[in-house]
């Protein structure tokens, strides 16, 4: 086969094979820079956690063997030889269960109505005064950092132990974070329909309604579902503080080395939270198609 | 102006009825999701009585709370050195989890796994590993390492790196093909794809959902302390306990100056990252 790729001159070849040489090191020199830089916070980090590796290496086995101990029942055999012995509190725990999600729906649900009413105050387009939007904003992101177990324990205390604090936490930190979500949806519409209203002669809320609603509506629904996902997950643990669900079991049961029921408490709650994230998942791939039929 | 009302009204009357844009389903769905709102909330017992008997219990909490004060000089020094360690427990656990999560990544992936076997099993195992919430594996771990920040280290770690991977193997399932066709064309092999085809299109998305991660993992880096896993956590939930209200209150405004530090500092980093993938 003939050679036909044509080859610079060797000087300008040179000087151009240089200038890459040149651009290459300055770009390693850069990443290694940012290497050492994250190498360095990160020593500061592992001293920062009390890292101890060599520690963490011989005890690495009780990892396995908690494990091990989690699929063994009280007298010794194997957790799935006897179902019976080993799922003896089902249909305590599966009220607990029920609970935890019946907490993390209705805080879900709540939350999604406060984001919704705020959500239009708080956006750019939409929203009515400055001061009244800027106000909005501050109290969504407040509710949003405020994580929700800081909420459920300071509820505990004024609400009294049980499910109703566990609900109001999830409540007020859902409300945060869809606000914030509905908001930037809210701004990302299209106008011309809200124009379109506010031409014939309606209202703001008119507008809302036949303007900005039919855009929006699959959207918010889309990450109240997500929102439900994470909020199944935060409700199992709210009990820790002694808000409701099936959390409290799941820390006597742990705390006290009860390991057949920790194992069965942990399977009941994967298998819930799988459900529903398949379920939601489906959901949302139908809302998505429905958007997209539009 | 009643006129014109009147007659606009009228012509509206004389048009054709828009279509029914309510769907019978759609209906049944809307009343079956109130419908379990109102028993949710009879069931939790959600009364009005019980919501205002403890709003006005909470807000006199909150009225004690002013003004947040540390207590003395040494409490403050000891939270700023809890408040410390909880961004090192966040620091760590998403380094530790983006370690894990950038090869499992590419195991999980469709278009890079073994088989559609390795897919299927190493996607259960996250999802697995995912549903369990970052608390109870802080729980485990201290049955493995004992109390302390490492343990929530490695909790952060546990959680995260399932998460992370799923997001990172959606990353690589989306990636162009057309690198990955120029390594192969080039007789590149496996690994030659995977460096040159597909990490230089995927480590920037990586990186900024990684700074992401950190960024929510500091605020669950500042509960993890309720369960005796290190961090500031620990001090706040006592504080909350022995009702010492401000200075709870003091401990909470730190952790909201800290997330918002973070998230400050963490966005300018991601435009960077994304901005210079771009360029």
């Amino acid at each position: 086969m003939p050679h036909i790729i044509a080859t610079l001159p060797e000087p300008q070849r040179a000087a151009l094979a240089a200038a890459y040489d040149r651009a290459v090191v300055a770009r390693r020199r850069y990443t290694l820079l940012g290497f050492a830089v994250f190498l360095a916070v990160l020593t500061v980090a592992a001293i920062g956690a009390e890292v101890d590796p060599a520690m963490f290496w011989n005890k690495l086995g009780n990892f396995t063997s908690y494990f091990d101990r989690l699929l063994t029942l009280d007298s010794g055999g194997r957790v799935w030889t006897n179902p019976s012995d080993w799922f003896w509190g089902l249909h305590r725990w599966l009220r607990l269960l029920g609970e935890t999600m019946l907490i993390a729906y209705v805080g879900t649900l709540s939350g999604f109505i406060i984001a919704f009413c705020a959500c239009f105050l708080a956006s750019r387009n939409l929203g009515r005064a400055a001061w009244l939007r800027v106000t909005v904003r501050r109290v969504l992101e407040l509710l949003r950092t405020v994580p929700d177990l800081v909420f459920a324990m300071l509820f505990v205390v004024a609400f009294g132990l049980g499910p109703l604090p566990g609900v109001l936490a999830l409540t007020l930190h859902s409300a945060g974070t869809l606000g914030k979500l509905f908001s930037e949806v809210v701004e990302s519409v299209d106008m011309k329909p809200v124009d379109g209203v506010a031409a014939c002669g309606g209202t703001w809320l008119a507008r809302i309604r036949f303007g900005v609603l039919p855009q929006v509506l699959s959207n918010f629904t889309s990450y109240a579902l997500l929102r439900l996902e994470i909020n199944v997950r935060g409700a199992a643990v709210i009990g820790f503080v002694g808000a409701g669900g099936i959390g409290e079991d799941l820390l006597i049961a742990i705390r006290k080395f009860y390991y057949q029921d920790v194992s069965t408490m942990l399977l009941l709650l994967i298998i819930c939270v799988m459900l529903l994230d398949v379920t939601s998942e489906h959901l949302r791939h139908r809302l998505i198609a429905v958007e997209r039929a539009r | 102006m009643s006129d014109l009302r009147a007659a606009l009204v009228s012509r509206a009357a004389a048009l054709p009825k828009p279509p029914r844009t309510h769907s019978t389903p759609g209906l049944i769905f809307g009343a079956l999701v109130l419908i379990s709102y109102v028993v949710g909330l009879a069931v939790l017992g959600v009364t009005p009585a019980r919501l205002a008997a403890g709003a006005g219990r909470f807000f006199g909490i909150v009225g004690l709370m002013f003004p947040p004060s540390p207590g003395s000089a040494g409490h403050f020094w000891t939270y700023l050195g809890a408040l410390g360690q909880t961004l090192a427990i966040a620091f760590l656990g998403t380094a530790v989890a983006s370690a894990f999560a950038l090869p499992l990544g590419f195991v999980a992936a469709r278009n890079v796994a073994a088989g559609r076997v390795v897919h299927f099993l190493s996607r259960r195992m996250l999802d697995t590993v995912r549903s369990v919430d970052t608390l109870i594996w802080a729980l485990i771990w201290i049955n493995v390492v004992g109390l302390g920040p490492f343990a929530g280290a490695l909790a952060i770690a546990s959680t995260d790196f399932a998460a992370l991977a799923k997001l990172m193997s959606e990353a690589i399932e989306t990636a162009d093909r057309g690198p990955v066709e120029g390594v192969i064309a080039a007789g590149g092999g496996r690994l030659a794809v995977i460096r040159f085809g597909l990490l230089p299109q995927v480590l920037p998305v990586f990186a900024s959902q990684a700074l992401y991660f950190f960024e929510s993992n500091t605020r669950s880096a500042t509960i993890i302390g309720i369960v005796g896993a290190g961090g500031i956590g620990l001090y706040l939930s006592e504080m909350i306990r022995v009702l010492e209200w401000q200075e709870a209150a003091f401990l909470i405004l730190m952790v909201l100056v800290a997330v918002a530090a973070i998230d400050a500092v963490s966005r300018r980093l991601r435009a960077a990252i994304m901005g210079a993938s771009r360029a």
